[in-house]
């Protein structure tokens, strides 16, 4: 219609006194335009940039591989960079990283976990409003805080704790507290905002009803919480858990003072290095055949990511349907 | 155990947790306040640390955040309101929309580190910008952009259907009627967008170090913007990071105390905002 419309204009506009008129209508009809595909190329800038960095992470990350063979990086455990006779296996970093999120998760969801009860079940509203914007600001702690702090409170108190648990011990290698067990408990609190915001809202989701009903056949609230209420949440809440996955699979600055910097066997009182800060920490100075591994390095990083976000993905979608 | 047992073992462990998050703010403000604020002094704000002076100061590091701030909003704001505005006005919903949605999830999930590991290559190499200010921020842009596009969609859905058919009926071209009537009506929403992102910048480390790099001079007097943007600069949480690892444990502890206040300012701003939005409504 609106082309019509302006076809109209158009053929009236041969005559002089309405020139100005159309003049106007195709100025304002060029904005439009201009105006619907700016905002286009805006919006498929997410998904250039998402395209840019794949493909960068893999350009970069994956040609060594096939110059050093596979077994020479992911499957090897000797990281030798700067030897003379260098080696480059990154088996232990993938392993520390591993270890770490899975000890990270399963000490902090089950703190987070109960928090999100407290705010979104039980807690009075003045002590909500106490707990909630506590929550929200250690969110917003910046992560090199974290690292300081588990840099100058933490190792000390976790090297006493390595005294005492390695008394008299000749074969252990004392870290001064730098191991992977400060490094997992920086995570821990690095993942509780997550987990516990994303499940207060999957808790506060589920209709009152079931709580009702619950409750009105004779069960206590506590048994409703963990009987009716959480199982009713689960989507939600492993949404939750895998957030908290990628956030403490891809922090790099809280650990990487914290956690020692050897790349060991990830046990809880060894020196490790994590995917992440091992690119932290030789970035700086690798050269060569040596900064295209930490690329690799990058590039199983990225792939732990996108894992976990295709499985977000197809959490939220079996939620929808 | 009885029934009555369990319930009271249930209740004891969700109130450890949950005061477990308040004990460890409170400690952590505390702790970092109390070795912070003593390193604090006036020198600390405006000179540059400096071995032949004798002074230790953050002021180069306080121009670097302003700058990579300043310049990452610009880059990011109107790409991000622009995704939405499309996302949420323009385009038909299917495939697309679905795919851009999975694009900036994506986008919001992928760590700092490979954010800087990417602006590393591509801007500071590709596009040879090396280490620099806007290396840096055109790194960052990227980082916020599903921030800024996530709250201005949810802001943008939150204008009644009545504004646009009002405007519309009335004769409005569809940008017209988003340029006076949508975006005003989304505007807090906007802004909590921004200000999360203002947030996320100045605690940005990861992102930073091999793109911005760890310059800590302030600008030479007479030398321009551009210059000023094509140099290397270490924001606070940066300088904060190399204070730690050289063992320089007061500074280090002085730039906590101050990123630590901000954090707080914005939190405290954010509220206020917040509030303003639901009265407004």
């Amino acid at each position: 219609m609106d082309i019509s419309f302006q076809q109209a204009a158009y053929s009236r506009s041969q005559g002089r006194r309405s020139l100005s008129l159309t003049e106007k209508r195709n100025r304002t009809q060029r904005i439009e335009t201009m105006a619907e595909s700016i905002f286009t190329l805006c919006a498929f800038l997410a998904v250039f940039a998402v395209g840019a960095i794949t493909l960068y992470m893999v350009a970069n990350g994956v040609p060594v591989i096939y110059r050093l063979g596979v077994r020479e990086i992911l499957f090897s455990s000797a990281w030798k960079p700067v030897a003379a006779d260098p080696s480059y296996g990154i088996l232990y970093v993938i392993l520390t990283s591993v270890t770490g999120t899975v000890l990270a998760v399963a000490l902090g969801v089950p703190v987070a976990l109960l928090t999100a009860v407290f705010l979104a079940e039980i807690a009075p509203r003045p002590l909500a409003a106490l707990v909630r914007p506590a929550v929200e600001l250690l969110a917003g702690i910046p992560s090199v805080v974290y690292g300081l702090l588990g840099m100058l409170v933490l190792n000390p108190l976790m090297y006493r704790l390595e005294q005492v648990v390695f008394h008299g011990s000749r074969t252990h290698q004392f870290t001064g507290g730098a191991n992977l067990l400060s490094a997992v408990l920086v995570l821990v609190v690095m993942i509780l905002p997550t987990v516990i915001s994303v499940s207060e809202t999957a808790l506060r989701a589920v209709p009152d009803q079931l709580r009702v009903s619950s409750m009105a056949l004779g069960a206590s609230r506590i048994q409703t919480i963990f009987q009716v209420v959480l199982p009713a949440a689960r989507p939600g809440i492993t949404t939750a858990v895998v957030l908290g996955v990628g956030r403490a699979v891809g922090e790099a600055m809280a650990i990487n003072l914290v956690s020692g910097g050897s790349v060991n066997v990830p046990l809880p009182f060894s020196s490790v290095r994590f995917l992440t800060t091992a690119i932290v920490s030789e970035m700086g100075y690798a050269e060569g055949v040596h900064r295209q591994v930490l690329f690799t390095i990058g590039l199983v990083l990225f792939g732990f990511i996108m894992l976990v976000n295709i499985l977000l993905h197809k959490i939220m979608r079996g939620e929808d349907g | 155990m009885s029934r009555k047992m369990k319930d009271a073992v249930a209740y004891t462990a969700i109130y450890f947790a949950a005061s477990y998050s308040v004990l460890l703010l409170v400690g952590i403000l505390v702790y970092v306040f109390s070795k912070g604020f003593p390193v604090l002094s006036l020198p600390f704000f405006t000179t540059v640390s400096s071995v032949v002076k004798g002074t230790v100061g953050i002021a180069g590091n306080i121009i670097n955040t302003v700058y990579i701030v300043t310049l990452t909003l610009v880059a990011a704001v109107p790409a991000g309101v622009g995704a939405a505005i499309w996302l949420n006005e323009y385009a038909p919903p299917g495939r697309w929309v679905k795919l851009i949605e999975f694009a900036t999830e994506t986008l919001a999930g992928i760590p700092s580190i490979v954010f800087g590991l990417f602006g590393m290559v591509f801007f500071g190499t590709t596009l040879g910008f090396g280490y620099s200010i806007l290396t840096g921020a055109l790194t960052l842009s990227l980082m916020i952009l599903p921030l800024i596009t996530r709250n201005t969609q949810a802001a943008l859905r939150a204008v009644p259907d009545s504004y646009r058919n009002g405007a519309l009926g009335m004769g409005a071209t569809r940008w017209h009627m988003i340029r006076t009537v949508l975006l005003p009506s989304a505007m807090p929403g906007i802004a909590t967008g921004i200000l999360l992102a203002v947030g996320r910048i100045v605690g940005e480390s990861a992102a930073l170090l091999f793109t911005a790099g760890s310059g800590y001079l302030l600008p030479e007097s007479g030398s321009d913007f551009f210059h000023k943007v094509m140099e290397s600069g270490g924001t606070l949480t940066i300088q904060m990071y190399l204070s730690m690892a050289r063992a320089e444990y007061d500074v280090a502890f002085g730039i906590a105390a101050v990123l630590l206040s901000m954090v707080l300012a914005f939190n405290f701003l954010l509220k206020v905002l917040i509030r303003g939005r639901f009265i407004k409504e």
